[in-house]
């Protein structure tokens, strides 16, 4: 078995694992990157369509572009070994832990570190989940596979779509759909309203007059061998009117359902996970249960803005770095989710530093207030002009707005939303 | 005559108001910036849009396209049986370097899909120039190295 | 095309016809398997439940008692000569209230009379040690612990490897459309236009066996299709029990299982509906509630959250409820092998030999094979091994290294080694490997399968099928299809959306 040894070792070589790489090595630690893909990128390399980078480089990018910024920078650094093709499949914790990884070209490697950091991204939520009844036949897909299908490896997938869920995904591909000659029926949203960008529903469903149903789900699938058609069921005060459903004809259904971070190897060598993310529990430097072990992008909670993923990823690698050079603090304060927040990260704070939170809402609301106390006063206010569950939000604390806490006192930081 | 409209130049998205007498006497309101302005404009008199698709990258020999060359080579016991499929990917993204009129899309879409690019190519690089006379090119989104 | 003609031939190849075609295989006669689907296993044994029973249910009054009984002592060799998944972890029926427990009581001495090994009747604290995660109101039940769980189609495919291993032809995609009766032996029409011919009929059709008995102007009987849904839920499941958990059985059902499967997931189900049509697979809601509410008394922790997915399959039913295993008194050279539903799986092996005998008393003449190998090659799996036993054998075939399904941790080597056996549909490919069965259904590893299927088989994109037929997954490459200005924005349901 080859052995290697490097300070740190990054698991997934897309936008979070080349961000955090890039960062770490720049301090001059040695990293490898395991991508399990033929080429870097993650996700990115799929998303053809631009809206990339707007915050980030103040510029309109596509994901590959985007993506290429960041492999352009590593492959310039001789301290980062990127390893492709190169799964992940085993870690074995301790004071240096072993990452297994698996490769044809180079059998199973060994390589310890004394940091790892955890950037595998999300899956997505498919048929299964969701538990749509009616038979089993062909041409059902999730949004994100048929996006694979068509922008890498340009294979169709069907003739006539509906597709569920008015997440951006869902839109983005409801466009890219008919820009290669496929017919898109409808989309289709359980919620009163679209989940995705308002821009999206006008230039990926109104440029092609494709009628968007809110309030209403699909109720079964038909089809012996393919897909042969749905039954689209509106929903009228949270149950559905089954009296009032139609059906549509088509070859293909297109899943845009949800992301789940994707934690299967986290959860194998004992990570603890937020039920309520999906991700790991994180310290104020988003570390994990298990010490030496980070987490970042949407592999710790699922981001809408890659720019916030590289964002929140090269904080992280800062924080990896302190852990390398035996600097990291050991104390961190508790952070908890308040009134009508689904959940903040990191979900420790330290008081010495600025700290940095990301949040979901669990309410629609205009003009609505995020109201952060500590120890139950109250510490800090911010305006918000819409909240939804869909827009991530987000806040800083400096050292400046926190009171100096000395051992053993715990002074817990809440987050609401009214 | 009014309308109204969902800017898309950035996530934003600020609902505007157009109200116009003729071609010349266009008001735009609602806007945050002045890109919501000259969007609102265009949409009126000549609505554009960014492109993005993909456009085929000529096959290596070996690679999965050529299924059945590979299941001959893998029946004889040779080495494509272990290999994998081809690493470069076969579709290459590109984009409209500006929004190109909505009258030529399906033209364009239709011309992109027959061509054929090789590498090495840099992300920048130009495929088409001048599409259908307006001065958008349509530029490849992403590097592929020489082989 | 070979002109001659099988001693026999076996229609359908599902647990019962691969059982039959394997115990046949170790003889010198010339036996074929035909199959309709694709590939075996895609009839009612596609969902079966994979339990191998314990015995105590059927008295031995009942043919079922008594293959059931013969079956499952059988599992251990199969297992060591097919290497299947299959787990000898113990049933425990469990009782709420006294009245129940007489029911108890009257299954432990049928098993007892069916010489089962190990029965055991259990008090409250004995059934609650056996597992922990009963509910607190169970107060006592029957410990069987000759019951176990197995995967049915890797026991199927394997079963039909080893048949061909020793000579036994397949032919899939062979839909029996008309048999003719020629005196010494029968002549069987395919819907493609194939034909075979052969001395001996085995009909093992499964839902189909009532049309094959009138296609061959045999016996007359109606199977009912009776549909059974089930959940399978997640590994990390709070409620995944160690033992199969049944509740007290109903008159004509065993009621909602808990099943533990080979691979640490969980299954919950199956449902007993009858309904006309022989194709119809379709899953509902109807019921979810009250399985799950079944299913959470006997283990509380059972949530719905787990679910990963929901399938039906349907089981052959046969009026009075008991296999169907006899020479036909109208066609005394046919078979019939019917209305073989729960015990079936179990009793497969005993039906092996069951058939084998009547095939002789019919007048096949068998003599053993004396090369006759009762073993196939386990191929190795990437999920069961450390990575040091990984990396050695890389060294031989690197395909081992590419993982394509990072959800059940499958290797190429081992989605290679399905294609070769014959299994060319993804479904195929899911069953024997468990590559597109775990949490993310395929989302990451359907492109890669599809490319290393095109490149073993020569397939085109267009001929991939989910699992034959018409279940294309892609139907053209980009470029095929021509791009049409939009229509005018037609009506849109958006509600306050602005008009663009």
């Amino acid at each position: 078995m080859r052995e290697k040894h490097t300070d740190a070792v990054v698991i997934g070589g897309g936008s979070a694992g080349l961000a955090a790489a890039s960062r770490i090595a720049a301090e001059g630690f040695s990293v490898t990157v395991l991508e399990r893909e033929s080429q870097p990128g993650g996700i990115l390399n799929q998303c053809i369509h631009n809206g990339f980078g707007l915050q980030r480089f103040k510029e309109d990018l596509s994901g590959p572009e985007y993506a290429e910024r960041f492999i352009d920078l590593v492959e310039k650094q001789d301290n980062v070994e990127v390893l492709l093709e190169t799964t992940a499949l085993e870690v074995s914790p301790g004071p240096v832990h072993a990452v297994y990884g698996y490769s044809r070209h180079t059998g199973v490697t060994r390589i310890d570190a004394r940091a790892i950091v955890l950037a595998m991204g999300c899956r997505e939520r498919n048929r299964g989940n969701i538990g749509i009844p009616g038979t089993r036949p062909s041409g059902v897909f999730t949004a994100g596979l048929a996006q694979r299908l068509i922008n890498i490896d340009g294979f169709i997938p069907g003739r006539r779509a509906v597709i569920l869920g008015s997440g951006d995904i869902g839109l983005i591909m409801a466009r890219r759909c008919t820009w290669v000659g496929m017919e898109v029926l409808a989309v289709i949203e359980i919620q009163s309203y679209p989940s995705g960008l308002t821009r999206n529903i006008v230039q990926c469903l109104n440029d092609f007059g494709i009628p968007l149903y809110l309030s209403h789900t699909v109720s079964a699938i038909h089809g012996r061998d393919r897909v042969s058609g749905v039954t689209v069921t509106p929903m009228e005060e949270g149950k559905s009117a089954a009296a009032k459903s139609f059906d549509l004809e088509c070859d293909t259904i297109l899943l845009s359902v949800g992301l789940i971070p994707d934690n299967e190897l986290s959860r194998k060598f004992g990570v603890h996970l937020n039920p309520e993310t999906g991700g790991a529990f994180v310290d104020a430097g988003l570390m994990s249960s298990v010490p030496g072990v980070f987490a970042c992008g949407n592999v710790l909670h699922v981001h809408d803005l890659v720019d916030y993923v590289s964002e929140e990823s090269e904080r992280c690698a800062s924080y990896v770095i302190e852990y390398l050079r035996g600097e990291y603090p050991a104390r961190h304060q508790p952070v908890s989710a308040g009134a009508n927040v689904k959940y903040v990260i990191p979900n420790r704070y330290l008081p010495e530093m600025t700290n940095r939170f990301y949040l979901r809402s669990l309410i629609v609301k205009n003009k609505a207030e995020l109201i952060v106390t500590l120890d139950g006063e109250p510490l800090k206010r911010k305006k918000l002009a819409h909240v939804q569950p869909s827009e991530m939000v987000s806040f800083s604390l400096d050292a400046a707005d926190l009171p100096r806490i000395s051992e053993p006192e715990e002074k817990r930081l809440e987050v609401s939303i009214v | 005559m009014e309308r109204k409209l969902v800017c898309i130049s950035c996530p934003l998205g600020c609902r505007l108001t157009v109200t116009w007498q003729n071609e010349t006497d266009i008001t735009v309101s609602g806007n945050k910036c002045a890109k919501g302005e000259s969007y609102a404009r265009e949409e009126i008199l000549a609505p554009k849009r960014v492109v993005t698709a993909t456009v085929a990258v000529t096959a290596e020999a070996g690679g999965a396209e050529t299924g059945r060359a590979a299941a001959g080579a893998a029946a004889n016991g040779g080495p494509a049986a272990g290999q994998a499929a081809s690493p470069e990917p076969r579709r290459l993204p590109v984009k409209t370097s500006a929004p190109l009129l909505k009258e030529h899309i399906p033209a364009l879409l239709n011309e992109l899909y027959r061509m054929e690019t090789k590498p090495p190519l840099r992300c920048g690089d130009v495929l088409l120039k001048d599409i259908a006379g307006t001065g958008v090119d349509l530029v490849a989104t992403r590097s592929l190295k020489a082989k | 095309m070979k002109n001659d003609i099988y001693d026999v031939a076996i229609v359908g190849a599902g647990v019962v016809g691969a059982s039959i075609a394997r115990k046949l295989s170790s003889y010198d006669c010339t036996t074929v398997v035909l199959e309709k689907e694709w590939d075996v296993s895609f009839g009612v044994s596609k969902t079966n439940s994979g339990i191998v029973h314990g015995g105590f249910h059927y008295p031995t009054s009942l043919l079922k008692g008594r293959l059931e009984a013969a079956g499952t002592i059988m599992f251990e060799k199969l297992q060591q000569e097919l290497h299947f998944p299959f787990q000898r972890c113990g049933i425990l029926v469990v009782a709420f209230t006294v009245e129940e427990m007489k029911t108890i009581e009257r299954l432990y001495m049928q098993g007892v009379e069916n010489r089962v090994i190990g029965l055991e009747l259990c008090n409250r604290d004995r059934i609650h040690a056996l597992e922990s995660k009963l509910n607190a109101d169970v107060v006592g039940g029957l410990h069987a612990p000759s019951g176990g769980v197995i995967e049915p189609y890797r026991f199927v495919f394997s079963l039909i490897e080893s048949a061909r291993k020793n000579g036994v032809e397949l032919q899939t995609r062979f839909k029996v459309v008309k048999t003719e009766n020629e005196g010494e032996h029968f002549l069987l029409h395919a819907e493609d236009g194939r034909r075979l011919q052969a001395r001996y009929l085995v009909n093992a059709a499964g839902l189909y066996a009532d049309e094959l008995s009138a296609a061959c102007g045999a016996e007359a009987f109606r199977i009912i299709p009776r549909k059974g849904q089930e959940f399978l839920l997640d590994r990390n499941a709070a409620g995944l029990p160690g033992k199969v958990i049944f509740p007290v059985p109903a008159p004509n059902s065993k009621g909602i299982l808990v099943i533990p499967t080979p691979e640490g997931t969980c299954m919950v189900g199956p449902t007993a509906v009858e309904q006309e049509d022989k194709e119809d697979l379709s899953t509902t809601r109807d019921n979810f509630e009250a399985i799950f509410h079944s299913a959470r008394r006997l283990i509380p922790k059972i949530s719905e959250r787990d679910i990963i997915t929901a399938f039906a399959g349907l089981r052959p039913a046969l009026k009075g409820g008991d296999f169907y295993i006899a020479v036909s008194e109208k066609q005394p050279r046919l078979i019939q092998v019917a209305g073989i539903q729960s015990p079936g799986l179990t009793a497969a092996p005993a039906i092996g030999e069951y058939v084998k005998d009547l095939l002789k008393s019919a007048g096949l003449v068998l003599t053993e094979r004396a090369d006759y190998d009762p073993l196939i090659l386990e191929v190795p799996r990437i999920r069961k091994i450390s990575p040091y036993e990984a990396d050695t054998l890389l060294e031989n075939d690197p395909a081992y290294g590419e993982i394509v399904c990072r959800c059940e941790s499958v290797s190429e080597a081992e989605i290679v080694a399905a294609i070769r056996r014959g299994h060319t549909t993804m479904d195929s490919i899911k069953f024997y490997t468990r590559a597109q069965m775990g949490r993310c259904q395929g989302g990451f590893c359907s492109y890669k399968i599809m490319k290393i299927l095109m490149r073993e088989t020569g397939m085109s994109i267009e001929e991939i099928t989910k699992r034959g037929g018409e279940s294309r997954l892609i139907t053209d490459r980009v470029g095929a299809l021509t791009v049409h200005p939009p229509t005018t924005p037609g009506k849109k349901q958006s509600a306050g959306e602005a008009e663009q």
